[in-house]
């Protein structure tokens, strides 16, 4: 073996190993924010690698909006059946039947899915919860820590942040603190891909081209289901889409696309021109500086 | 297709944003709804140009101040190399985001503004550069055009940085002439100085050989965690996970574990991909043992010849990162490698200033972003090495043990 045999990937796979055992090592009970998209995917995957042959010393951990695409939620439940994995469950839906949170008017139930993340942390006690979301994705992200410290609101503070340096992580915390670890913030929606490819990773079948019916919106194509219908003056169309991020369903769109195979996935991301979130996600364009203010609040 | 890291520090008037928009954009890393964001909160501002430092500004206190307070990593790809950028602000109050940024890089860019020659600023990043030992040093002597391309002009700044290098040390330096606005020598080669031999920016950070970067000799595994499955099948199994700090670790070596300073073999390597015949840096891999001996998180696995000696006094230059001055007889927690252990100042030998680099040995205390070095006491034995020799095994953090903050950097040195 010489260093050059050494690709970029092996190496952000060593980087996200060495970080995800710091976790277990340094934290008392941590867990692993699992969504069934792909970079929770490839997270729970090195996870997995980083431990093995003994069985993840942590729990999963979802916060479920009840918005879900079904093959998503099929898929976590059988790799939960798979690893033999512990899931914690932070439902959304239970919390607006209990009162804890209201339905915003809209429908959206971005924002009120923060208080049930903090709840769900809280009552389970973690210290440490590791995510799959990278620098790349969006600008405020670009200036977050691996390990990322909230206080005892699960409050992030960009100007007050630890300093990180070499590949040594500070996890330290009083009790009712908590840390975010990020494993995947040098990697790339790219990365992400070649990773699944080279892996031979399953994904779930709504990142590949499929026939769905959708209308447009804002500039984006939105999937018609029980969540999400059209207003007046949008019309239903019988498109073949895909998704690039997996998200709430009424918040996520999809992107017309032929790509029906990993392959052709990564031949289509390296050309294209729109950002992951930009040309999917509802939830960042509220204003330039939404998701700064939502990971203030304690979003993921 | 492998990896690079590398720096930028500076401030907007250097033409740091510049230089890295374009070298975002030509590598095709910019995306069309980033660009539109950014002309759009350009001209809400009232900025005449496209300002691409609204692409890297992410905080709203940033934007709103028009300066960057924190380090921001940019991503970018070309056929030949992936790269990241850590991008960091250049002013003195942000010396501890210039260490941040340089701790993990291979490669640093020091921008200099061809009319303004080298300043404090620029003397600074070369300072920190050379401390945190980056490998690979480019010096920019950006907006050549305002100076008429010249040559001379170019060769006088040359020997002014390497003539303050002198001091330093800076194993491998590359002076690039460029005009990151118009862009030249930034992808391609400029046109404008033929007087210029050499090849573009992107050029070099496509080629410049890191591989070799890498300390393959002295073996260095410490010790992360111990994977013990707990199941019937697997009853023997003990591995030992980490990631290699340095040396190539083959299976059936002879090695030691300190600090019980015990021996066995290598039995097997197991990588992610499934078990491997050897393992170097930066490897994430766990090792199995012919015998079982004592080995735990923070212990370390090395050769039986060449292994560092376990040591309570650490020397070692220190960046201070906290508003609250680090005092003689002030007690801290030190995270060495994967190692927690308290620590107390003995001494502070002096503060460097790093634009004269002089030595101001009349010191008791050290300030917010000072550098200097001290001597320090730890509860348990460190199994440190020069950072010189080690940028893993040779470094540490410093933590406040009240408020749980990261409030130093350190690197030992052994002279």
């Amino acid at each position: 073996m010489t260093a050059t045999s050494f690709s970029q990937l092996d190496a952000l796979e060593a980087e996200a190993i060495h970080i995800v055992r710091e976790v277990v090592a340094q934290m008392e009970r941590p867990a692993l924010l699992f969504s069934g998209g792909k970079d929770s995917i490839v997270l729970l995957h090195i996870a997995l690698k980083a431990f093995a042959p003994a069985r993840l010393p942590m729990p999963l951990m979802h916060v479920d909006t009840g918005h879900n695409f079904p093959e998503v939620i099929d898929y976590r439940d059988r790799v939960v059946e798979q690893y033999d994995l512990n899931l914690v469950v932070g439902s959304v839906p239970d919390a607006i039947e209990r009162g804890f949170v209201r339905e915003e008017p809209n429908g959206s139930r971005n924002r009120i899915q923060t208080p049930v993340l903090l709840d769900t942390i809280e009552k389970n006690k973690f210290d440490a919860c590791m995510g799959g979301a990278r620098r790349d994705e969006e600008k405020a992200r670009a200036k977050e820590r691996v390990f990322s410290f909230r206080d005892d609101f699960g409050q992030w503070d960009p100007r007050n942040q630890r300093p990180e340096l070499w590949s040594l992580y500070n996890g330290r915390v009083h009790q009712g603190e908590s840390i975010r670890v990020f494993p995947l913030s040098n990697w790339t929606e790219l990365d992400i891909w070649d990773y699944i490819n080279s892996r031979g990773i399953e994904v779930p079948s709504i990142y590949m081209a499929h026939e769905r019916d959708v209308f447009h919106r804002d500039g984006m194509w939105m999937a018609a289901n029980e969540f999400c219908q059209p207003r007046e003056g949008e019309m239903i169309e019988r498109r073949t889409v895909r998704y690039r991020t997996v998200g709430d369903a009424t918040l996520t769109a999809a992107v017309l696309s032929d790509a029906d195979t990993v392959d052709k996935i990564i031949a289509e991301t390296a050309a294209t021109r729109l950002t992951e979130r930009g040309a999917t996600r509802g939830d960042d364009r509220v204003s330039e500086a939404a998701m700064e203010d939502r990971k203030k609040e304690g979003y993921f | 297709m492998d990896l690079l890291r590398f720096a930028t520090a500076g401030s907007v008037d250097d033409g740091k944003s510049t230089l890295i928009g374009r070298l975002l954009y030509d590598s095709k890393s910019i995306f069309e709804d980033q660009l539109d964001a950014v002309e759009a909160a350009s001209k809400a501002r009232g900025t005449e140009y496209t300002d691409l430092a609204l692409l890297t500004d992410g905080l709203r206190a940033e934007r709103e101040q028009g300066i960057t307070i924190d380090v921001a990593y940019r991503y970018f790809a070309t056929p030949k190399r992936k790269f990241i950028i850590a991008d960091t602000p250049g002013h003195q109050q942000y010396t501890r985001n210039m260490v941040t940024g340089a701790s993990t890089a291979d490669l640093a860019i020091i921008l200099v503004d061809a009319r303004k020659g080298m300043t404090e600023q620029s003397r600074r990043h070369a300072t920190l550069s050379s401390l945190l030992r980056v490998p690979h040093i480019v010096l920019a002597v950006n907006k050549m055009d305002l100076v008429g391309w010249s040559e001379e002009r170019f060769n006088e700044i040359y020997a002014e940085f390497t003539e303050f290098a002198a001091k330093l040390d800076v194993p491998d330096l590359t002076a690039i002439p460029m005009s990151a606005l118009l862009g030249d020598n930034v992808v391609d080669r400029s046109v404008n100085m033929p007087w210029y031999g050499g090849g573009s920016l992107m050029h070099h950070l496509e080629h410049v050989h890191i591989a070799s970067d890498r300390n393959l000799q002295d073996v260095r595994f410490p010790v992360q965690y111990v994977i013990r499955p707990m199941r019937n099948e697997l009853h023997d199994y003990r591995g030992f996970a980490g990631q290699v700090a340095s040396g190539i670790i083959k299976v059936g070596d002879e090695v030691m574990a300190l600090p019980s300073g015990m021996t066995s073999r290598v039995a097997a390597i197991d990588g992610p991909g499934g078990p491997l015949e050897a393992a170097q840096p930066p490897m994430s891999v766990t090792l199995r043992l012919e015998d079982e001996i004592d080995v735990s998180r923070g212990d370390v696995i090395c050769r039986v010849g060449n292994h560092p000696e376990p040591t309570q006094d650490v020397d070692a230059t220190i960046c201070w990162m906290d508003s609250d001055a680090l005092t003689v007889g002030r007690k801290l927690g030190i995270l060495h490698t994967t190692r927690m252990a308290r620590a107390m100042v003995k001494d502070i030998a002096y503060e460097l200033d790093v634009n004269t680099l002089h030595r101001e040995k009349d010191v008791t205390e050290l300030g917010l972003n000072a550098i200097g070095r001290v001597k320090l006491r730890v509860t348990t034995p460190l199994l440190l090495d020069d950072y010189a020799d080690n940028r893993t095994t040779g470094s540490f953090i410093l933590i406040d043990e009240a408020t749980n903050r990261t409030v130093g950097a350190g690197v030992v040195r052994e002279h």
